[in-house]
């Protein structure tokens, strides 16, 4: 035999990547090699059955040994692969399935927060505003969520067109639109990492952990029950937005470049665990998009100009983000005059 | 209604690579597309064998159960065939196939890979029977014309047969009875490992 193929554990990939969302694809490479016990009991067999030794030779073909071949190319001296069957299994399979299911429960969770909780109206407007977020900030939110959309929409179509779009527009258009889409995908996706980047880097600094974060995590943001939580300048659950959009993002990023790379002629069980870890996480950024659009549009009155303007009202603040709230009117305090100065 | 199959002999193949020219020559396969290859396993050492492998046209095929835009069929004689106005060129199939059979004109950054390529018994595409357009796509198609894949045709010591699967198996079987030996695959000793050798 010339060599051992490397046989990924196929069922603890998949929980790592899907638990957990993030799994490094190094893990590939620490669960792929096959334990030296199993190849030991594996030439054992061999020796203690020498009457048809073909019998092991064509078992381990099935298992993916590799031979030798005049025609290059990528693993093409492998004769079977059988890590295949399992990516189909589990992206035709789990993977599309609880993701469809997750993106609905969000979409519905949300519904029914809407119609029996409506909209968190402002109790009135004091007229004056306060800047909260710069041309820049506005820039690199509005970039990232462009790409977002449209990367989210082309993939959900390479997933489920087939079984959504493809029924209502008939094989031949559906197969033009994916012809657009997946180039689309593939070349926003730059754009998107770029985004991505600015904004993490960018706004760290408003998302570290705060002892009033637990307390509104306790309350749920208040949403529940419409009584204010504390807040700083980002409250709870966008800190939890952005801590998921860091690691949902690092594998969403990180599984798509080994797919947008077939030129450095990555292995198909790479390409399988990157599809398998993208799927999981592109569905779960989405899922979660869902309640990030939701809360800043129809779920809160006043939040959406703060993305449009840059600009919130002060009753907004002082209703959904109070600690900053108090911080800003503290320091106003303290430089009352210069304040006045520049709004007069 | 005949159920196409390959086989290859693997104590006849004396890998020739005649099977991939023939392949190549036929359907005028692009330049880095090779529809057919031969795998050596245990290259140089006594006992070596070679088999000759493509497309083996799944019942249920891997390929055409991942494919986004759902560009492949099955003809009547089971003959797996992909529509190239439509695919897509993600290579999801090339990540289903166990056989390594799905092939791209390009490999570049981006994902650019071009129509997805692999053999098709030689029997075309869905344009009309051994048109222009099916000839520039899909190569050759000889089914249409009664003949069987040129790969087959061509192999000199017919370790490589194509053809009904039920005529494949007579052949394979007699050849194996003549032999006396029994087929290669598994064998007693894996498929009765815990049994005694009574039988």
């Amino acid at each position: 035999m010339t060599s051992k193929r490397q046989r990924p554990k196929w069922l603890a990939l998949f929980f790592g990547g899907v638990l957990i969302l993030t799994a490094p694809l190094s893990l590939n490479l620490v669960l792929g090699s096959s334990p030296a016990g199993a190849e030991a009991e594996g030439e054992k067999a061999a020796a203690d059955a020498p009457e048809n030794p073909r019998s092991e030779y064509w078992g381990a073909v099935r298992h993916g040994v590799s031979g030798y071949s005049a025609v290059t190319g990528p693993e093409a001296n492998v004769l079977i692969q059988s890590s295949g069957q399992t990516w189909r299994e589990l992206r035709n399979g789990p993977a599309s399935t609880i993701g469809a299911w997750l993106m609905a429960a969000v979409l519905l969770a949300l519904g029914l927060l809407q119609i029996f909780k409506g909209t968190w109206k402002l109790d009135h407007r004091t007229g004056k505003t306060i800047p909260r977020w710069s041309v820049f900030d506005r820039v690199i939110h509005w970039g990232l969520a462009l790409t977002f959309i449209a990367l989210a929409l082309t993939g959900l179509g390479l997933l489920f067109g087939r079984y959504v779009l493809m029924p209502l527009m008939g094989k031949e258009a559906f197969g033009a639109l994916s012809a657009v889409s997946k180039p689309v995908h593939d070349y926003i996706s730059p754009f998107f990492i770029v985004f991505l980047l600015l904004t993490l880097a960018a706004w760290m600094k408003h998302n570290i952990p705060k002892a009033h974060d637990w307390e509104w995590l306790k309350k749920v943001g208040g949403y529940l029950t419409h009584e204010h939580a504390p807040a700083g300048f980002i409250n709870a659950g966008e800190k939890v937005w952005y801590w998921f959009l860091i690691l949902g993002g690092i594998a969403v990023v990180v599984s798509g470049l080994f797919m947008l790379t077939p030129n450095f002629d990555w292995t198909r069980s790479t390409m399988q665990l990157s599809s398998i870890v993208h799927i999981a996480s592109g569905i779960g950024l989405i899922s979660f998009s869902f309640v990030h659009m939701f809360m800043s549009t129809i779920g809160n009155e006043g939040t959406f100009e703060a993305m449009v303007s840059g600009d919130v009202d002060e009753r907004w603040a002082e209703l959904h983000h109070d600690v900053w709230y108090d911080e800003l009117m503290a320091e106003r305090g303290s430089s009352g005059a210069k304040t006045e100065s520049t709004a007069g | 209604m005949a159920r196409m199959k390959f086989l290859c002999d693997s104590e006849r193949c004396i890998e020739c690579n005649g099977c991939v020219t023939a392949c190549k020559n036929e359907n005028d396969v692009p330049w880095g597309v090779n529809r057919r290859r031969v795998v050596t396993l245990g290259d140089g050492e006594p006992g070596e064998k070679s088999i000759s492998v493509a497309c083996m046209h799944c019942s249920d095929a891997p390929c055409a159960a991942v494919c986004p835009v759902d560009c492949f069929y099955t003809t009547d004689d089971g003959i797996v065939l992909h529509d190239k106005d439509i695919c897509i060129g993600c290579g999801y199939c090339s990540y289903a196939c166990p056989f390594g059979a799905p092939q791209f004109p390009k490999n570049e950054a981006f994902g650019v890979r071009g129509k997805m390529d692999k053999c098709t018994f030689c029997a075309g595409g869905p344009e009309q029977d051994n048109s222009e357009a099916e000839r520039e796509k899909y190569g050759r198609n000889r089914v249409s014309e009664g003949k069987l894949p040129l790969c087959a045709e061509m192999c000199a010591t017919k370790a490589l047969l194509a053809g009904d699967g039920d005529e494949v198996a007579d052949i394979f079987r007699e050849r194996t009875m003549k032999r006396s030996t029994r087929p290669d695959t598994w064998g007693w000793d894996v498929a009765y490992k815990d049994g005694s050798d009574d039988f």
